[in-house]
């Protein structure tokens, strides 16, 4: 079998947090009782104009600054014509040939390889409806999302695996948390992604034939996607076929992709300028409010945490790549915590629960403040990193002030030496067996020792005294 | 005299000095929509419960020496493409026989904040489409001069209804002469506004870089109170002008001096009947004699409007009215297989054979692989036609054609070749492709006393000059029309 390469291109949409939707004042919140946040305008009653809400532009310029787009001083909207009942207009307005971005890059790191991302452009759009199958008379739909503002952000063919793509995702993820633009809720539909994939043996100058896979939920299964279409791909073209041009839905339970329309039968979506809007002009003024509002980006916080926190790359960049978790890391630094300690908490005993709770960083139930208390308490030595995690585990369930937890739960440590020495003294004479093998020179029965000590004080003894105390016994013996 | 003959500054008049009431008019202008619609067909609904209602709060008003407003109180008719909360608003279409607004245009918004009570929606050619009101899916509108003959359209309804006393002014909407058309052949008075100076929002969309709501008047003092009332910036309409606008009656003089009028010879060549180029020829003389000076001009490209006028407006109607699909609202197919079967025959059975021309025209010409060939050429053509009139209005303070090339025509006379009837349009589509505005004033009449229109057209927001010119002319008397001869039909409504 020859040699293969897998050429990967995205377009991913991104539904923006605006208050309002693209062109009329009804509110973007998700869920709400079906078809109650519309209007005549976002329903396409006879007779309706849109407006254009200014702050989609605004987003979209900071999308675009933040990943070194070109801002056209021109842009302008056009109608996509087609027929769906979640397409109340019967037409999406977007934009065609001048979107608001264009020609950016996104870099991204697999194995210690930096490598530049291009991306063609990012334009703004509306959302659809939403089609209710369920219901039991046929089928309903759901305008609550119709006219909720997108961007679709559209790269180049220049991701080759499946590592670079969800690379690209997380920091394009990150991205657009940092600039607040997106609640990027993948279980919501605020992102979404369609894939391109087509594969060219090793060294082949031409791209192959593309397919693209529409209905893909997640980072995850958008890798699954681009395994199996690859390797369907090869298999096709291993056996003398023609990979045609056509859109494909992947199904991610199935794990497989089904082909839905081929290239003749793809849409004529006749697209025109749209009469009712007129002209966006982006002048320089626009563009330097925008820029200035930018916070800092991603990659330039993994530097800082480098450089000033003194964080391992991989450190940096975990933390990093999560808007809530560099908010906390950074909060808690401010809050006199140190950045190794914090980091080692976040990514973690926190990071656990998170995974074990299915939730995300953004979700975490209390603050910067919590982890900076704890920190500080076990510098103190007033509770131990066990009693720490206890702490942590107390905050998830109901978050209250890390004092009151240590109080409550009695998670003090002892310090005090002659309320130590009955413990050792009882341990001691328990574990004959231990002290006899520590003699043979087996160190490890100390750290037996203090565990033993430990459990016995109910992890409140000091470990570091328990410690100090039972290696004295044991030396004078 | 009946209340229902006369103006609406003559019943200002009336109503300031207390000697009628705005109940006592309205009802007289019930009453004659009773006598004639039956013979007339102007209205497709009526609100006169609620005219009524309308009529009687500026009658407290009044009696409490309260200001109103220039047009409270005066009875009119709205065409029925734009949205009346609570009312049906059908646009002469079955796909919206049903269908009822739930807002109000900002047009209507505007009539109701200043007292107007509103009689009820006229009559149209299907969705605007048409130069006869022939293609409404619901009736016939009859010209009242002769009831043989078409009153015009799209807005034949809001003209009928004027020329016929049945309301004393109109809204009309005009997207490639459907005031103008229809307001030369009632002889009435007709406006269409520079495009972005009225308001669209609520205006069911045919063609939206074309479409422009106007008054329809029984004289130029009336159109200029009209557009003080309905002229205005709206953040609802992205394409509404944001500027200072003038007051159109206050400066409403009845001097031509001075004006240099441009006549583009194009316009009175080939296609113009010799009794309308007679008639335009003395007006020409009229305007001299009142110290005008008019000269010939020339026109680019007026061979090539009628194509880029159908490209363009069919491309965005297409687009326009693809909402209509039987999903949310309006007409839907009893019975249907899938979604597409659901699409097809509600689209078939709900629109009429013009809109669905205008559909596959329009879809057409945006296809993939036509594109360039036919919108694309159509779109600089517009450019063109906009640079040509931008040229020549930079010469002249108004430029004067004929509105029509015949007068009104019998009914079915054009029905079966739309090219014939798309030539209807040959005067009057370019000022739409140019977004300047033009006005259609009652001139004269052919040999069958049949009315005669002059187009004055002026510069973007140019209404000022425009109304002026028109009203000198009026003034003059030059020309005064007659009003209508109709049975009554009393009591068959």
């Amino acid at each position: 079998m020859m040699d293969y390469e897998t050429i990967i291109g995205l377009e991913v949409h991104a539904e923006l947090s605006t208050k309002t939707k693209i062109y009329c004042n009804c509110t973007t919140e998700f869920g709400g009782e079906v078809n109650t946040h519309t209007c005549p305008i976002c329903t396409g009653q006879p007779g309706v104009l849109p407006v254009l809400n200014k702050k989609v532009v605004d987003y979209a310029i900071k999308v675009g600054l933040a990943t070194d787009c070109s801002i056209t001083p021109l842009g302008k909207q056009d109608r996509k014509n087609y027929f769906y009942p979640d397409l109340p207009k019967a037409y999406q307005i977007s934009q065609f040939d001048l979107p608001i971005c264009t020609n950016g890059k996104v870099e991204i790191e697999v194995d210690g390889l930096k490598k530049d991302i291009g991306l063609t452009r990012i334009h703004i759009e509306e959302d659809a409806g939403k089609l209710l199958h369920e219901a039991v008379d046929g089928t309903l739909v759901d305008y609550n999302r119709g006219g909720v503002p997108l961007i679709e952000i559209v790269s180049e063919p220049d991701l080759r695996s499946e590592e670079e793509t969800r690379e690209f995702l997380n920091q394009l993820k990150a991205i657009l948390e940092y600039l607040e633009v997106s609640d990027c809720k993948m279980q919501e539909g605020s992102l979404r992604c369609d894939v391109n994939v087509s594969v060219r043996p090793k060294g082949q100058k031409e791209l192959g034939t593309r397919t693209e896979m529409k209905n893909v939920n997640s980072f995850s299964a958008a890798c699954r996607a681009i395994k199996y279409e690859a390797a369907r791909q090869i298999e096709a073209l291993e056996d003398g076929e023609v990979i045609s041009q056509e859109t494909r839905r992947w199904d991610d339970d199935k794990g497989k992709s089904f082909t839905m329309r081929s290239k003749e039968d793809s849409h004529d979506y006749r697209y025109f300028p749209d009469p009712d809007l007129v002209a966006i002009s982006i002048d320089e003024q626009w563009i330097k409010r925008i820029h200035d509002e930018l916070p800092e980006l991603p990659r330039a916080k993994v530097e800082r945490y480098i450089k000033i926190y003194n964080l391992s790359d991989y450190d940096a960049g975990q933390v990093a790549g999560n808007k809530a978790m560099a908010d906390m890391l950074d909060e808690a630094v401010k809050l006199g915590a140190s950045a190794k300690f914090t980091c080692n908490w976040l990514l973690g005993d926190i990071s656990k629960i998170l995974n074990d709770k299915n939730m995300e960083a953004s979700e975490i139930p209390f603050t910067a403040r919590h982890i900076a208390d704890m920190i500080s308490l076990i510098d103190k030595k007033t509770i131990s990193n066990t009693a720490g995690k206890k702490v942590i585990d107390e905050l998830f369930d109901s978050p209250r002030s890390v004092e009151q937890i240590v109080k409550e739960k009695g998670l003090a440590q002892i310090s005090d030496e002659a309320a130590l020495l009955s413990v050792v003294d009882e341990v001691l004479k328990n574990n004959e067996k231990s002290i006899a093998d520590y003699k043979k020179g087996k160190t490890n029965a100390l750290g037996f020792l203090v565990g033993q000590a430990m459990r016995l004080s109910k992890g409140k003894g000091n470990p570091q005294m328990f410690n100090d105390m039972i290696k004295r016994k044991l030396d004078s013996l | 005299m009946e209340l229902y003959t006369l103006t609406a500054s003559e019943m200002h008049e009336l109503l300031k000095t207390k000697k009628a009431s705005s109940v006592e008019i309205t009802n007289s202008v019930i009453g004659r929509i009773d006598d004639v619609d039956a013979t007339i067909g102007s209205f497709l609904s009526s609100t006169f419960d609620s005219a009524l209602d309308t009529a009687k709060t500026v009658d407290e008003k009044i009696a409490r020496n309260e200001k109103i407003a220039p047009l409270a109180g005066i009875p009119m008719a709205v065409k029925d493409n734009m949205c009346t909360k609570g009312v049906k608003t059908t646009c002469a279409s079955r796909m919206l026989e049903n269908y009822i607004p739930m807002y109000d245009a900002d047009v209507v918004a505007k009539l109701k904040k200043a007292d107007v009570p509103i009689l009820g929606k006229v009559n149209m050619d299907e969705f605007a489409m048409g130069s006869s009101t022939e293609t409404s899916y619901f009736k016939k509108t009859r010209n009242p001069h002769n009831i043989e003959r078409i009153p015009g359209g799209s807005s034949g309804g809001s003209a009928a209804a004027v020329c016929a006393d049945e309301a004393v002014y109109a809204l009309g909407s005009d997207t490639g002469g459907s005031i103008r058309q229809p307001s030369s052949h009632c002889g009435v008075v007709g406006l269409k506004p520079t495009y972005g100076v009225v308001s669209r929002f609520g205006l069911v969309a045919f063609a939206s870089s074309l479409d422009q709501i106007g008054p329809i008047t029984k004289n130029v003092a009336d159109c200029a109170k009209v557009m003080d009332l309905i002229a205005g910036h709206d953040e609802k309409d992205s394409t509404s002008f944001n500027i200072d606008y003038p007051n159109y009656s206050a400066n409403l003089i009845p001097d031509a001096k001075g004006l240099k009028i441009g006549v583009p010879r194009e316009y009175m060549g080939k296609g113009i009947s010799e009794d309308v180029s007679a008639v335009i020829k003395n007006v020409i003389k009229q305007y001299e004699d009142m110290g005008a000076i008019v000269e010939e001009t020339s026109l680019p490209l007026t061979d090539y409007y009628l194509a880029a006028y159908y490209i363009i407006a069919c491309a965005e109607a297409s687009s326009n009215l693809a909402r209509y699909d039987g999903i949310k609202y309006g007409y839907r197919t009893k019975d249907f297989s899938d979604l597409t079967d659901l699409y097809k025959k509600t689209r078939s059975e709900g629109f009429g054979d013009e809109v669905k021309r205008r559909i596959i025209l329009g879809t057409y010409v945006l296809s993939s692989g036509y594109y360039d060939a036919y919108y694309k050429k159509a779109q600089q053509v517009r450019t063109i036609i906009r640079n040509g009139f931008s040229d020549e209005l930079d010469k002249y303070d108004l430029l004067l054609t004929p509105v029509t090339p015949d007068v009104a025509f019998k009914f079915g006379e054009k029905s079966s070749d739309p090219i014939t009837m798309y030539l209807e349009d040959i005067c009057t589509v370019s000022i739409n492709i140019a977004g300047v505005p033009a006005i259609s004033v009652p001139c004269g009449v052919n040999r069958e006393n049949l009315p005669i229109g002059v187009q004055l057209i002026g510069k973007h927001f140019g209404e000022p000059t425009l109304l002026r010119a028109a009203y000198a002319f009026e003034q003059s008397g030059f020309f005064t029309p007659q009003k209508p001869q109709i049975k009554s039909v009393k009591g068959s409504k």
